[in-house]
């Protein structure tokens, strides 16, 4: 065997043995085995094999980057082999890395980052850690391309300290039960810093990322569990899927599940179900914030981003953390050029004292403020209730939907009928006799009910449209295919004044 | 094992769903709660036996209140 031969077989084989036996004691796999889980076969390159390789002990320098395909289109991955110094950064690391990204750039592929690091080298911290081609350099390019490629981050173990930036920067986090974690400071740290004792589950783990700190977006049960989630997550930013397989054989059982007294609640995700083709939703976001569904989908093989209120869970009334979400999967959607559908049932934004404290007006401005930035084919569909200010968040007329559809089932109002009649009529009411109060009440809500009923509301051309239940899959499709060629530019400043 | 059912929203206890002694599952409706208008019908995460009932109707509750306590079924 030649010498480079000899040498590239030891560095591909990663650190230590002892390494690899505690990856396998972890349920972990090796980065290499990662990324041909990932990749089509036979078609990854890679750069930086010999990375620092005339030090002992430090294979690629502790991560794997290069260029291969999935599905036949081409992406770039970078993959942290934590049997080398449990995958630390060193100074060759960060330059790899660093260089993908912008191979990425250049090639408008796709950037997988498959983090498994303990963080920065310490003992090699003025080179990597301060210059301009530092691991700042690593952020500072994720933000440059956030919007421009697709940026996947799959968490297989920790992403610590400073690292933790990597999966904050990408467009989705994939992580780990049990082994993926993500903190600024370690539970030892923050032992010695602040005096807190608590366990690496509870500082960062997978399943409280995913469920309470909203920066996981895909909680996967084992290791092939995230490649499997991050290949279907790329595969609705690819071609659409054969017509053939497009169906939806519930598309008219839509009216059967949608109660029509406004206070009940029913599962919106069995009407999504019902609406879109057969097996084609994935979830993101799905145990963070669920009063408010964010799900990619197909409709008669094409790919939609789906925001809709869930009144199963808070009456899919709106919360801070819910806006956080959908101005998020907003944001995303638009980037790649992925239609909006809102599927609208909405009581309002949260009130008390709690919400506003925790300042639910701002958080909800950001979610107006996407949704009214988007300009991707962007349709409203009023399926219940409508009131206040989530009329406006969940894509109402104002805010250039291309069309307002509204379901018979459909209520538009600054409050519900209940609200509006105590809030209007409440000294009134106060005034009469207890006996007489019940009968006001009812009259004036039915003539309230009346003011805002839906085919007055059509009559004046608030919404665009009416359609059956049982319709509305067929009218999609349709409408998207017609507004498929929309070109619009919201606006040419530099950029608004976010409010975050 | 000792668990406890929270409210998940700041609301009105609308109905009470289940009473001491009795044998519930994992994901009942044991409480419905009011607010926004809205009812919300508050789960059971784990199947188990009513030890205490600590609310009553109308009663206001905070977001994350002990509604219900239970002796988890294994």
């Amino acid at each position: 065997m030649s010498e480079l031969t000899d040498k590239s077989k030891r560095l591909q084989n990663g650190g230590h043995p002892k390494y690899h036996q505690k990856l396998a004691e972890q349920g972990k796999l090796f980065a290499r085995e990662r990324l041909a889980l990932l990749l089509d076969e036979n078609s990854f390159v890679e750069d930086g094999l010999l990375a620092n390789s005339l030090e002992e002990g430090l294979p690629a320098d502790g991560v794997i980057t290069g260029i291969g395909k999935i599905n036949g289109m081409t992406v770039c991955v970078m993959a942290n082999d934590s049997t080398v110094k449990a995958g630390s950064w060193g100074k060759r690391t960060v330059e790899k890395i660093i260089r993908i990204q912008e191979t990425a750039e250049k090639l408008k592929a796709p950037l997988f980052y498959l983090v498994d690091s303990a963080g920065a080298r310490i003992t090699d911290q003025l080179e990597m850690f301060p210059g301009r081609r530092g691991a700042g350099r690593i952020f500072y390019n994720q933000v440059k391309l956030s919007g421009v490629i697709p940026q996947i981050c799959l968490l297989f173990g920790p992403s610590a300290a400073g690292g933790a930036y990597i999966p904050a920067f990408c467009d989705v986090v994939i992580m780990v039960d049990k082994n993926a974690s993500m903190y600024l400071g370690s539970p030892r740290m923050a032992e010695m810093v602040i005096g807190q004792k608590v366990s690496l589950e509870q500082m960062g783990g997978a399943r409280m990322h995913c469920s309470i700190s909203g920066c996981g977006d895909f909680l996967a049960k084992d290791e092939a569990d995230a490649i499997l989630i991050a290949q279907t997550y790329f595969s609705y930013f690819q071609t659409p899927v054969q017509v053939d397989y497009c169906i939806s054989p519930i598309a008219d059982k839509i009216s059967e599940l949608i109660p029509h007294e406004q206070n009940v609640p029913f599962d919106m995700k069995e009407v999504i179900g019902a609406l879109v083709d057969k097996d084609s939703i994935l979830e993101l976001k799905e145990l963070f914030a669920p009063e408010l569904i964010t799900m990619f989908a197909r409709l008669k093989g094409k790919t939609i981003g789906i925001i809709a209120n869930q009144s199963k869970t808070k009456g899919g009334v709106l919360f801070g953390d819910s806006a956080d979400k959908a101005a998020r999967f907003i944001t995303l959607c638009d980037a790649y050029q992925i239609p909006l559908l809102f599927l609208v049932d909405v009581p309002g934004f949260m009130i008390g004292t709690q919400v506003e404290r925790a300042g639910i007006i701002r958080h909800g401005a950001k979610m107006i403020a996407a949704m009214a930035e988007a300009t991707v084919p962007k349709i409203s569909v009023i399926v219940r209730k409508a009131y206040g200010a989530g009329l406006y968040a969940m894509a109402g007329p104002a805010f250039e939907p291309d069309c307002c559809i509204a379901l018979p089932t459909a209520q538009i109002a600054v409050m519900g009928p209940e609200a509006a009649v105590n809030a209007v009529y409440h000294n009134q009411i106060q005034a009469l006799n207890p006996e007489d109060r019940d009968s006001f009440i009812q009259m004036k809500r039915k003539a309230y009910q009346e003011d805002i009923h839906i085919y007055r509301l059509a009559s004046e051309l608030i919404v665009d449209v009416m359609v059956e239940p049982e319709d509305l899959r067929n009218e999609l499709a349709k409408r998207y295919d017609l507004y498929s060629e929309k070109q619009v530019n919201f606006s040419k400043r530099k950029h608004p004044i976010y409010p975050v | 094992m000792m668990a406890k059912v929270e409210a998940t929203i700041v609301g009105i206890v609308s109905k009470i769903l289940v009473s001491i002694g009795e044998e519930i599952q994992k994901g009942q409706e044991v409480i419905v709660l009011e607010s926004m208008k809205m009812l919300i019908p508050v789960e059971s995460a784990i199947a188990g036996k009513v030890t205490a009932v600590h609310v009553k109707e109308s009663d206001f509750v905070n977001e994350g209140e002990v509604l219900i306590e239970l002796e988890e079924l294994v």
